[in-house]
């Protein structure tokens, strides 16, 4: 009976599924070949899209199908998913999940219900998307797989603890918590000690105990080497911003980005960025950028407005401003030179201690610097987003630092990732237009 | 042949003001009114009015720019462009006042503090959250509440001796925090007098996150009013200097705007 469920399993997702959706990114990728200009001042879509599109596509269809037939677990985004991966995992991120929704206007629904079941209006809105999904079973991919494993790492946020622990409640799972001290400076080496000790002592008993395997040294490094191969590619990828004009906006990276959250560790994920790469820099080698008329080049500091993403790249594209790069989308590469295949788990425990969250509003003010020089910036924008407190925090500060510094324009916007009540239409636009105003672009 | 050059419409959420100038930019005639939902029919009659009392023919005033600014802008098809009131603002009073320096303008739903450099461009700004929180209608709302005609509240507060503490900032939770002092025996002055405390210290906060640059300058309704001049001037230790017609600087700096735009296109 098991060996004809797993049969129809992998017929179902990895034969039917795959080609099914291997075939409508055939016909989507044609589609784009031709794609012209879209708003006369936006670039068209980067033909990768339609491989992005598959990928999320099998990834949540595997996991309609995935319970019993392969350990699922549920991770933050700065969780030490390599582990899991080596031991056959298959991985959903909330965050990920919660972000698909708010781009698809679906999260309000879900964001209610997390209110009605009495969550308050002050929690990240990313973590009442998915009690929503979690209570109430609704998703806009149609069904989300109940976990096994739940991974919290501290290393985005406290919040990730008290929002996993309401998971374990609903889903009575194991939930295990890595607890990354917070780095000022350097990580002393106790600190990364302690992070090592519980990769090795907490996180891998207990995951291999749901998965009733054991983890392969082999397979260990292979899957780290994935990984860190995808963070470098994507690293390039979005230095390929500083070229003028630039060939990427951040609005592709917030749309490209799922699978280096999401599927990182997995071979494919590094043909996926390989593929972007090489598409990447053909628009450099052709001089086409990400708008057309490029004049002003802007940075974008927090989460993205996930509901408004497509609005908003227009209205600034029909003022010629570009923007390059986020401190958001870079965080998922910065961390590449740190990943060390031959020094496995230590490596590992280092990683996760330095997402740009784990730093310190100093070392974010350092990173920005950096890119309005790097990246020849004109102006910066920083979202502040009234769920995500740990990003936010500093905001003000940093604003005055780098508009002293390099005496341009900032602007601060308050506004939420996910939750559209917190986004005042006429407020933004109207901040948004006086800011173009005095970059003379309006 | 008319003098004026050049028009700015300035539709605000609560009033709307027209300014035009003569080639030089000094302003000529203004006019304005209440708000009128119907905001196309409002500039319409501004612009008969205009007209009927400089005399200017129809033919004259097809061939005058305008630039309309304020939150009904998008509204003034009549407008050749359409421009943020930071921008307006910044120009109107750079040019009425002719120096930089700290803008703070208090308006019906929007408060903005904006930085202008010693060239008169804007260097920085910021607006109020989302809420109506240190805005015109918080006073204006707290006053109909309280039944004290808009124009008195500034005197009564200021002759208050003493001030209650209004604990919250949101307008509509201020006000039943009011009630409840009037149903204790609170009196009005002192409530009047921490309202605008209340006003003064979001616009101060505003004020610390970009940064005092001297002089600090007043425009806006609100100036009209003398406790929230005084207040702020208490509060940041800073004489405050208010244009000639402060509640036109929106107009006025929109009509500049549209002045420049005929000077660049000859
Ligand atoms: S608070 Fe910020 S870091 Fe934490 S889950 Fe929400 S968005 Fe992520």
């Amino acid at each position: 009976m098991k060996l004809i469920d797993t049969i129809k399993y992998r017929l179902t997702v990895d034969v039917a599924g795959r080609a099914f959706l291997r075939y409508e990114r055939f016909l989507n990728a044609r589609r784009l070949k031709n794609a012209r200009f879209k708003s006369e001042n936006l670039a068209p879509p980067l033909r990768i899209s339609a491989w992005t599109k598959e990928l999320i596509s099998l990834h949540y269809f595997r996991g309609r199908y995935v319970e019993g037939h392969q350990p699922v677990a549920y991770v933050t985004s700065g969780g030490p998913v390599e582990i899991l991966k080596a031991l056959g995992y298959y991985v959903i991120y909330p965050e990920n999940h919660a972000a698909l929704a708010g781009a698809r206007h679906a999260q309000m629904e879900l964001i209610q219900s997390a209110e009605e079941f009495g969550f308050s209006q002050d929690i990240c809105s990313y973590v009442r998307t998915d009690l929503g999904t979690a209570l109430t079973g609704k998703t806009p991919v149609g069904k989300l797989p109940k976990p096994d494993l739940l991974l919290a790492c501290t290393n985005i946020c406290q919040t990730v603890l008290h929002w996993y622990r309401v998971l374990q409640k609903i889903f009575n799972v194991p939930l295990v918590v890595i607890d990354t001290p917070f780095v000022y400076t350097e990580a002393p080496p106790h600190a990364v000690e302690y992070v090592k000790k519980q990769l090795e002592n907490e996180l891998i008993p207990v995951a291999e105990r749901v998965a009733g395997r054991t983890l392969k040294e082999k397979k260990f490094k292979e899957v780290v080497k994935y990984s860190k191969d995808a963070t470098e590619l994507w690293l390039e990828i979005l230095n390929m911003g500083r070229h003028i004009p630039t060939p990427i906006s951040i609005f592709d990276q917030f749309i490209h980005m799922a699978p280096i959250v999401e599927m990182r560790g997995d071979k494919v994920t590094v043909d996926f960025y390989y593929a972007m790469l090489k598409e990447v820099k053909e628009r450099v080698k052709k001089g086409i950028g990400s708008v057309k008329n490029e004049k002003k080049r802007v940075l974008w500091d927090n989460l993205p407005v996930w509901y408004k993403l497509s609005r908003l790249a227009a209205e600034l594209a029909d003022r010629g401003v570009s923007m390059p790069i986020s401190t958001y989308t870079y965080a998922w590469g910065e961390l590449a030179p740190l990943i060390d295949i031959e020094r496995g788990m230590e490596s590992m425990a280092r990683v996760y201690l330095y997402p740009i969250l784990n730093r310190g509003t100093g070392h974010k003010l350092e990173v920005m610097r950096q890119m309005v020089k790097d990246f020849k910036l004109d102006g910066v924008i920083l979202h502040s987003d009234r769920s995500c407190k740990p990003y936010s925090i500093g905001q003000v500060p940093q604003r005055n630092k780098l508009m002293e510094e390099f005496g341009i324009p900032a602007l601060l916007l308050e506004a939420d990732h996910n939750d559209e009540r917190a986004f005042s239409e006429e407020q933004v636009a109207s901040r948004i237009a006086s800011f173009l105003e005095m970059m003379e672009v309006a | 042949m008319s003098r004026v050059k050049a028009i700015g419409i300035d539709v605000g959420s609560t009033t709307a003001k027209i300014v035009a100038v003569d080639e030089n930019g000094e302003m000529i005639w203004r006019y304005i009114e209440p708000t009128d939902p119907r905001i196309e029919d409002q500039v319409d009659r501004f612009l008969e009015k205009l007209k009927e009392e400089l005399s200017i023919s129809d033919e004259e005033l097809k061939k005058i720019p305008i630039v309309a600014t304020g939150y009904g802008r998008k509204l003034v098809h009549q407008a050749k462009k359409k421009l943020t009131e930071i921008t307006c603002h910044a120009k109107g009073v750079y040019k009425s006042l002719g120096h930089g320096g700290t803008l703070v303008d208090i308006g019906g739903q929007d408060s903005k503090v904006i930085v202008i450099s010693n060239d008169g461009k804007v260097v920085d700004f910021t607006m109020n959250d989302k809420c109506a929180a240190g805005t015109g209608r918080f006073l204006e709302n707290t006053a109909m509440r309280m039944k004290v005609p808009l124009d008195k509240m500034g005197e009564l507060a200021l002759s208050a001796p003493e001030e209650v503490k209004i604990s919250s900032v949101c307008t509509v939770f201020a006000e039943s925090e009011i009630i409840s002092m009037i149903a204790h025996g609170v009196a009005v002055e002192p409530i009047l007098k921490g309202l605008h405390r209340g006003l003064i210290s979001r616009i101060v906060a505003m004020i610390r996150s970009v940064g005092l640059t001297p002089p600090l300058m007043l425009s806006g309704g609100v100036v009209k009013n003398p406790a929230v001049r005084k207040m702020l001037e208490e509060a940041t230790g800073q004489k405050v200097i208010l244009p000639e017609y402060p509640q036109f600087m929106g107009a006025y700096g929109a009509a500049l705007i549209a002045l420049e735009s005929t000077k660049s296109e000859n």
